[in-house]
């Protein structure tokens, strides 16, 4: 989820830079390419904040790839989360489901960081509630293990072993002042 | 976030603003197959209704139930309060419930107030005598918000009974809050003295429909309150039509994309005539859908994070 981003302690590493993460990218979108034989009858569904631009990139790249359009959509799961009762009320962010809707359809769930699986539950549940898809796969930007469900990541850009004290903060341009990057902070010194 | 809501006084731009926002998105999410969400399961709003009232209760059961709240209504008929219990013991047995919020509307202005210091869950004023109707004020906000785009800088004529109007006090508070410009029209009698300086020092006052027409962005017909009128505040029922019901020729004095309000429910052909209500600048029946989705805001923001 988005949180406002305080970045008061130094950080510890960056472990992609902006091309590095164009190039993650870049694969992620063959990969998809290649796993699902052409993308056709795909849709990918960012959960917001971050995946929201990822799939969009992601359908951006394809397009250049392969000169198809696959329908971009976002999923907000706020309302679906195990978590509400642990925090302070969240604001909710946009569900904007393809006109076509999902029924049939192969998705690709798209998120930033693939931690606990919480969220990704979350997602599997919200979805169920928008439509029925033939099939349901899930692309990462960075999995930083940690999991606590049996979920795992059918597309990951990169995977980073993390101590739970760490923290992982994806930066992309879209949203976050024109920076490209991730971030590894904390932990133990 | 606030725990209660109690009046339209406890909700600053900002978080007036937020729950704006969130009932767009319970708004987008009224259009799915599947309505309901499982954000509140588990969690028990309490509607403990002492006045009669459709729209408002059957707008927050939908409500909480779109949210997998359990739902217990309350109705002052048929229960103990017959029988002459005080609300501080319904209070109490509702407590003992383990209510997680109480929606109340009450004859006594100020009920929620005592309410909330008696219960530990959140209390949700859904109209108190002649004081407040908060909710009204937030679903009324985001149909206007919906249909002319924004609230700051809007001009907002607020019509007939103000002095018995819950409805008109949330509505200045809160409008007034983010933004808008009101102006309180009705009959001298109708309208309290200093009531414009009580509840913002910008709202201004005019006896006189027909000059402020013109001018306006929105136009909110109030009903005239007879059950709330024992003493005759004006001469007769016509006359008060003639001065201040909101005909189709008065309509026409309106700007082209002004909008017509009406919080429910209408006395036809007294504050407001048939073809104005049932014309396409009356947002009456989407001001019943959007209670839903406000309400909804509500419920999650006040009840969905850590208590």
């Amino acid at each position: 989820m988005a949180q406002p981003r305080a970045d008061t302690e130094t950080p510890s590493k960056i472990i992609l830079t902006s091309s590095d993460l164009h190039r993650v990218v870049d694969r992620i979108a063959h990969q998809i390419l290649e796993k699902t034989s052409g993308a056709t009858g795909t849709v990918l569904l960012g959960i917001p904040t971050r995946g929201v631009p990822l799939a969009r990139r992601l359908a951006a790249r394809i397009h250049a790839f392969e000169g198809i359009d696959i329908p971009v959509g976002a999923l907000d799961i706020t309302l679906y989360r195990d978590d509400l009762r642990l925090h302070a009320t969240r604001a909710l962010g946009r569900t904007e489901i393809p006109a076509d809707g999902l029924d049939g359809r192969r998705v690709i769930l798209v998120d930033d960081v693939l931690f606990s699986g919480r969220t990704v539950r979350a997602a599997l549940d919200a979805l169920s509630d928008v439509g029925r898809p033939s099939s349901v796969q899930l692309a990462v930007l960075v999995d930083r293990g940690h999991r606590e469900l049996p979920i795992r990541a059918d597309y990951v850009g990169k995977n980073i072993p993390t101590a739970l004290s760490e923290k992982v903060r994806v930066s992309l341009a879209e949203i976050d002042d024109g920076i490209d990057e991730v971030k590894l902070f904390g932990g133990a010194r | 976030m606030i725990k209660h809501l109690r009046s339209a006084a406890d909700l600053d731009a900002e978080t007036a603003t937020l729950i704006l926002d969130t009932a767009g998105e319970m708004a987008a999410l009224a259009g799915r197959e599947v309505k309901k969400l499982p954000t509140l399961r588990g969690r028990t709003v309490v509607n403990l209704f002492y006045e009669d009232s459709t729209r408002t209760r059957i707008s927050f059961e939908a409500a909480a139930k779109r949210l997998s709240a359990d739902v217990i209504n309350f109705s002052a008929k048929g229960s103990s309060v017959s029988k002459g219990e005080s609300l501080k013991d319904t209070a109490l047995t509702l407590q003992a419930m383990g209510a997680d919020a109480v929606v109340i509307r009450h004859p006594a202005s100020g009920a929620p107030h005592r309410l909330a210091s008696w219960v530990d869950g959140s209390v949700i004023n859904a109209g108190d005598g002649t004081h407040e109707h908060p909710t009204q004020a937030l679903l009324d906000a985001y149909t206007m918000r919906s249909r002319l785009g924004k609230i700051d800088g809007l001009k907002v004529a607020i019509v007939g009974d103000v002095l018995h109007s819950r409805v008109a006090r949330s509505n200045v508070l809160l409008l007034t809050t983010l933004g808008a410009e009101i102006t309180l029209v009705g009959p001298p009698t109708l309208i309290p003295v200093d009531i414009a300086a009580a509840l913002s020092p910008q709202t201004k006052v005019s006896y006189d429909l027909d000059s402020v027409l013109p001018d306006m962005d929105v136009v909110m017909m109030l009903r005239v309150q007879t059950e709330r009128m024992q003493d005759s505040y004006f001469p007769s029922a016509r006359e008060y039509s003639r001065r201040y019901g909101l005909d189709a020729p008065r309509m026409r004095r309106l700007p082209e994309h002004a909008i017509v309000m009406h919080p429910g429910p209408m006395n036809r052909g007294m504050e407001i005539a048939p073809e104005v209500a049932d014309s396409s600048r009356s947002t009456i029946v989407e001001q019943v859908a959007n209670g839903v989705s406000a309400r909804m805001a509500v419920l999650y923001l006040l009840l969905g994070g850590k208590a």
